[in-house]
């Protein structure tokens, strides 16, 4: 038996790994691209304004569009204060301890449930025991519960990045605790929670398996908070899979996936730009 | 006082996350339980899944989506850790900076997209050069390998980012070359960290819907080959849901409540994992 040696080995692994690093990064390039080599020239004002015609076989994707907004919308207007509010507690009001701990893995669990979970359980409760039906309620609602831990969490690392010195200064000038949060501890925060809010939006424009059992799957301009209405991901999902329209397929993707480079875009420059700021 | 009313309200929103952990525990198993009862362990666990005539086996679907987990890690696992050593070990400081965020950009890709590069490359592929209809385990492995990329990646590589390094230093002082350094000293180091993340990669891989419908068939029997197609109990879940009643439905719930306990186990581990670190 020979015995490679280690300065060998070396090499063959920083290959091997280099091998492997450069796949993964290939991956990623080539689903972007394919995406949108095949659907860029399906995107003209027209698909972007018009509604909806034969199931999807013609015309455009606005009320898609409109549906993602307003769902989104609500999912954040509901889960931003709620998840902002438990970061502050979790952050400023405990120290440790069990109710830290229970929150937390609470957090946790949600974080790492699967969405056809929270598609289930925004079925059976909103839409059928609350009786909100298919609607962009009961959609929101579902998201706002899903999205919830990804802003806890980024608001909570946002809020402990605040520096110390900044609360003390201000309890030394005769500011209480609460005045502290709200004009000195929040404010400072606040791209490192924007950043959390933005990965929400993402997470909730992406979704399909929970929205499609929960806002429904309907073409129609969605008129009221309880209309049913179809949010992109799940049109692309049935355009797919229905095979309806593979140049609208593409074309759809290819929105959805601008919006998401987008929002991923501007959540990293906010995201550094509070990192070097304090770190 | 001002203070006080603060710190109450604050106290209660914060335990909302887990008042909606506990609401969705609560319907899930108030809707899914009765039906396991009702049809008994042996139906429930049978290889028959006919819901509308009182057979309610989910043992072809647990299968499999026991095989396209444990899939989708052989794919992902060694090429999730490759990225995360090669990153915080021999990358440059502006490679390493530029280089994540790009990975992490792979978990914002909504799953559906990766199901539709599914059915257009890969099926189509291993069809044609490999055998099989081409909706297969295998499809839905190389799939899921690449979905559970972002967090295999992002939770190991933080976790070999915090291994001081004075370890690193003291190894390669010791005349260790880097690649001995990585195997004897920082692996090791970061063993918990790197484990929770193949556990939450193996939770987004059980978990996953829409992408693994679209891509593994949906046969509802046991597959014999990795060529074959396959029905997970997440696929089960969503095909069937929208036009379900009555038992039925109540047995799509029962596959949520087997489906939640396997998620809320791993959630443990994983927990239990990272507050030893």
């Amino acid at each position: 038996m020979f015995k490679i040696k280690p300065k060998t080995t070396q090499v063959i692994a920083y290959s091997v790994l280099l091998a492997l690093t450069v796949i993964t990064i290939a991956v990623l390039v080539f689903i972007i691209l394919f995406i949108f080599k095949n659907g860029i020239r399906e995107l003209s004002w027209s698909f972007l304004t018009q509604p909806t015609k034969e199931m999807g076989k013609e015309g455009g994707i606005l009320p898609s569009i409109v549906g993602t907004l307003l769902v989104t919308l609500f999912s954040i207007i509901i889960a931003t204060p709620i998840g902002v509010g438990s970061a502050i507690y979790l952050t400023e009001y405990t120290k440790g301890g069990a109710i830290r701990r229970i929150i937390s893995f609470g957090a946790d669990c949600l974080a790492g449930m699967p969405s056809i979970i929270f598609g289930l359980f925004g079925f059976i409760f909103f839409v059928i025991m609350l009786k909100m039906g298919w609607s962009i309620l009961s959609g929101g609602l579902t998201l706002a519960i899903m999205i919830l831990p990804t802003i806890i969490r980024t608001s909570e690392e946002a809020i402990k990045s605040v520096p110390n010195a900044y609360r003390e200064i201000s309890y030394s000038l005769g500011g209480g605790k609460l005045d502290t949060i709200i004009k000195i501890v929040l404010p400072t925060a606040l791209p490192g929670i924007l950043t959390g809010v933005i990965l929400g939006i993402g997470r909730a424009i992406s979704e399909t398996a929970a929205v499609i059992f929960t806002a429904g799957s309907s073409l129609n301009m969605p008129t009221s908070l309880f209309s049913s209405t179809r949010t992109l991901a799940v049109h692309f999902y049935i355009l797919a899979r229905e095979g309806i329209s593979m140049p609208k397929a593409y074309g759809t993707a290819t929105v959805l996936i601008i919006i998401i480079l987008l929002i991923n875009f501007i959540a990293y420059r906010l995201m550094h730009k509070f990192i070097s700021k304090y770190y | 006082m001002k203070d006080k009313i603060a710190r109450w309200t604050l106290l209660v929103i914060a335990f909302s996350a887990v008042l909606a952990l506990l609401l969705i525990t609560f319907f899930i198993f108030q809707q899914g339980v009765p039906l396991i009862f009702k049809a008994g362990l042996k139906n429930f666990f049978s290889t028959q899944w006919s819901p509308t005539h009182g057979k309610f086996g989910i043992s072809s679907m647990i299968v499999g989506s026991l095989m396209v987990t444990f899939g989708a890690l052989l794919i992902g696992v060694p090429l999730g850790l490759s990225c995360a050593i090669f990153l915080t070990e021999f990358s440059s400081k502006t490679l390493q900076k530029n280089l994540k965020p790009v990975i992490e950009l792979l978990a914002g890709i909504p799953s559906v997209v990766y199901g539709f590069i599914g059915i257009i490359v890969l099926v189509p592929f291993i069809r044609e050069h490999i055998g099989g209809p081409g909706f297969s385990v295998l499809a839905s492995s190389i799939i899921l390998g690449i979905m559970i990329l972002p967090t295999i990646v992002s939770i190991s590589y933080d976790s070999l980012l915090v291994v001081p390094g004075t370890y690193r230093a003291g190894s390669l002082a010791l005349g260790a070359t880097k690649w001995q350094t990585v195997t004897m000293v920082l692996i090791p180091a970061a063993r918990s960290g790197i484990i929770t993340s193949i556990i939450l990669g193996m939770g987004r891989a059980v978990g996953e819907t829409m992408a693994v419908i679209m891509i593994a068939g949906n046969a509802l029997k046991i597959p014999h080959s990795i060529l074959d197609p396959v029905r997970t109990i997440t696929s089960t879940i969503a095909l069937e849901l929208s036009y379900s009643v009555g038992d039925h439905r109540m047995a799509l719930f029962a596959c949520g409540t087997i489906l939640f306990i396997i998620i809320i186990i791993l959630n443990i581990i994983a927990t239990k994992l990272t507050r030893r670190t």
